[in-house]
């Protein structure tokens, strides 16, 4: 890969992380509420002390101002205190990310499982009876509301069933979460890599191989394979959001610790320190790893990084 | 006359459309929970909203069918009404995604050059949100309620359906019955709305309906998470987490509701998969 190409892409993302975190700040000072009555509770204040909070916070400077510092502390991952806790945003979020990480990596994990099982089945026998089960059951899983499944899964195998741990943190209460948020994941990939591979078995290079005399699991194993996992990887950075999507959902529903559920508790607070310094985090984390997807891609597939 | 491109066989194509059973079955599932939802009035056997109509949390039986809830009310009769609002919240969020991202797509794709540039741009920028980020976020700004999370949710499906309509009206911008519309003096909003956007349509009907299933879906995990429809309401996200504190000696209480979204969602689903592959011109020798 060309160097040249690997900075114009890292430089091609400061403008985008700028203007999200202008969006995330404009947003939160269009809320409508004083931050600082929200600060103090609503208890009884003078309206010296609203003042000397005001001050404390920073909030009596110009709008602009505020803004270059909130980027200027954005930059060093510092966001303020919340509202609700009064301890740094950073910390909070720092002791509730190790949750979440787990279960994304669960769901990940279930999903990939799930979907290349089901997407190679399907994709190898195209618009036979098994494709047309399958992809039905694909389907189903992209139509299946995470938070239904989710307590389905409670009731079935922790409270009929006793099989699993429905509470608690440790690896055997990451089991039914970790369904709840691969099920989605899987249907959709599941779809992706049966395309992927029906495009990749109409190429010549695969009559070739046939011609060839090549035995059809070697054809599978040596061209099918290889090619059609880039369609589906390249949009794995898409997935990513669809695993955000669902760690919020499932630590709802599992009552999970985690930033999914810090994420809802804190827009329901009117927690706006908190809720900006989550958004900013994910986006960032988002936009990253979009960026490392396409230059895994441009390691694969040379053409890419050449255009 | 507009100009159409594709010639449409309009017939065949809606005969394909039910050669495939899954979306047989999917537009029957539909018509019944529509019609549930419209006779909803007439059909229920009692108000969605009348407490104490029969026993708090009793089982499902021939007069509550889908049991009753804690305030002992009827589940089958909110799971009816509540149609209501998925439906009418599934249309309002894909018309909100369609109308500003197909019009925004449509604009910069057919204006190109610097506008199409800085549009595209724009559009990347709404893509770094993940899109639930992206609608609480909304929702942290308009506050909690079923219509401001459906406008979220309309939002945060803008970005999606603008590249897609940029990119098809990108290439029929290049196409000759386009530059001959502006040869014989057809002014810019004339190609738009009688040459551009009548040969978009296939592109937007595919769009709509294969986003709506998941508007739906969004907007329900939106209510579920306290973020948009608000008790007493029968919407059925909500129902879903109220039902949660006491799933373990009522299941029903979540079951039919979530049933309830799960089937119409999936219904919606297969008769999309279908009309993209019966619309979709690279589809098409497949079928």
């Amino acid at each position: 890969m060309r160097l040249e190409y690997l900075i114009r892409r890292l430089f091609g993302i400061i403008p985008i992380l700028l203007i999200t975190w202008t969006i995330v700040f404009g947003a939160m000072h269009m809320v409508p509420g004083d931050p600082v009555q929200l600060l103090l509770g609503g208890s009884p204040a003078s309206p010296a002390a609203i003042e000397a909070e005001r001050h404390r916070l920073g909030l009596d400077r110009p709008v602009p101002v505020q803004y270059v510092d909130f980027l200027r502390r954005a930059l060093t991952g510092d966001f303020g205190d919340s509202f609700a806790t009064r301890q740094p945003v950073t910390t909070m979020i720092a002791s509730q990310i190790g949750y979440t990480l787990s279960l994304a990596g669960g769901g990940l994990l279930v999903g990939v499982l799930f979907g290349t099982l089901l997407g190679v089945l399907a994709g190898l026998r195209p618009n036979g009876w098994i494709d047309t089960a399958l992809m039905t059951l694909a389907l189903a899983g992209l139509s299946l509301p995470s938070f239904w499944i989710g307590m389905v899964l409670i009731y079935v195998f922790g409270t009929r069933l006793g099989w699993v741990p429905i509470i608690g943190t440790g690896p055997q209460a990451l089991i039914l979460p970790s369904i709840t948020v691969g099920l989605f994941l899987a249907g959709g990939l599941a779809r992706l890599i049966r395309a992927s591979i029906i495009e990749v078995m109409s190429q010549d290079y695969i009559r070739t191989a046939r011609a060839k005399g090549l035995s059809p699991v070697l054809v599978v194993a040596r061209h099918v394979a290889r090619n059609a996992v880039i369609p589906p990887l390249t949009l794995l950075g898409v997935q990513f959001a669809v695993l955000i999507g669902g760690a919020v959902v499932t630590e709802q529903v599992f009552a999970r610790p985690g930033i999914g559920a810090m994420l809802v508790n804190a827009v329901l607070t009117k927690d706006y320190p908190l809720v900006q310094g989550i958004v900013v985090l994910t986006t960032a984390a988002y936009i990253a790893i979009n960026l490392l997807i396409d230059l895994l891609y441009g390691l694969i597939d040379p053409r890419i990084s050449r255009t | 006359m507009s100009a159409v491109v594709v010639a449409p066989r309009e017939a065949s194509r809606f005969a394909k459309l039910f050669a495939s059973p899954g979306a047989v079955a999917g537009m029957a599932v539909l018509l019944v929970m529509v019609a549930g939802a419209i006779l909803a009035p007439l059909v229920v056997p009692f108000d969605w909203n009348e407490t104490r109509v029969c026993a708090r949390l009793a089982h499902p039986s021939a007069q509550n069918l889908f049991g009753c809830d804690l305030y002992g009310r009827d589940i089958f009769s909110r799971v009816l009404y509540g149609g209501r609002y998925t439906l009418s919240v599934g249309i309002a969020t894909v018309a909100i995604s369609l109308v500003l991202g197909g019009l925004f797509g449509t604009i910069i794709g057919y204006a190109g050059g610097r506008a199409d540039a800085f549009g595209s741009r724009a559009i990347d920028v709404m893509l770094g949100f993940p899109p639930i980020i992206l609608a609480i976020l909304v929702v942290a700004v308009l506050g909690v309620g079923l219509w401001n999370a459906a406008l979220a949710v309309g939002i945060a499906g803008v970005p999606r359906f603008a590249r897609v309509v940029r990119g098809a009206a990108l290439s029929l911008a290049a196409r000759e019955f386009i530059e001959g519309a502006h040869a014989i003096g057809a002014g810019r909003v004339r190609v738009v709305r009688r040459h551009l956007l009548p040969n978009l349509a296939p592109t937007l009907i595919v769009l709509a309906s294969l986003d709506l299933g998941n508007a739906v879906l969004f907007t329900a995990t939106l209510s579920f998470l306290g973020l948009g429809a608000q008790p007493p309401a029968p919407e059925w996200g909500a129902m879903l987490n109220a039902g949660r504190e006491y799933m373990r000696y009522a299941p029903w209480t979540m079951l039919f509701p979530g049933g309830a979204l799960f089937l119409a969602v999936l219904a919606v689903n297969l008769v999309g998969d279908r009309l993209s592959q019966v619309l979709d011109p690279r589809q098409r020798g497949r079928l």
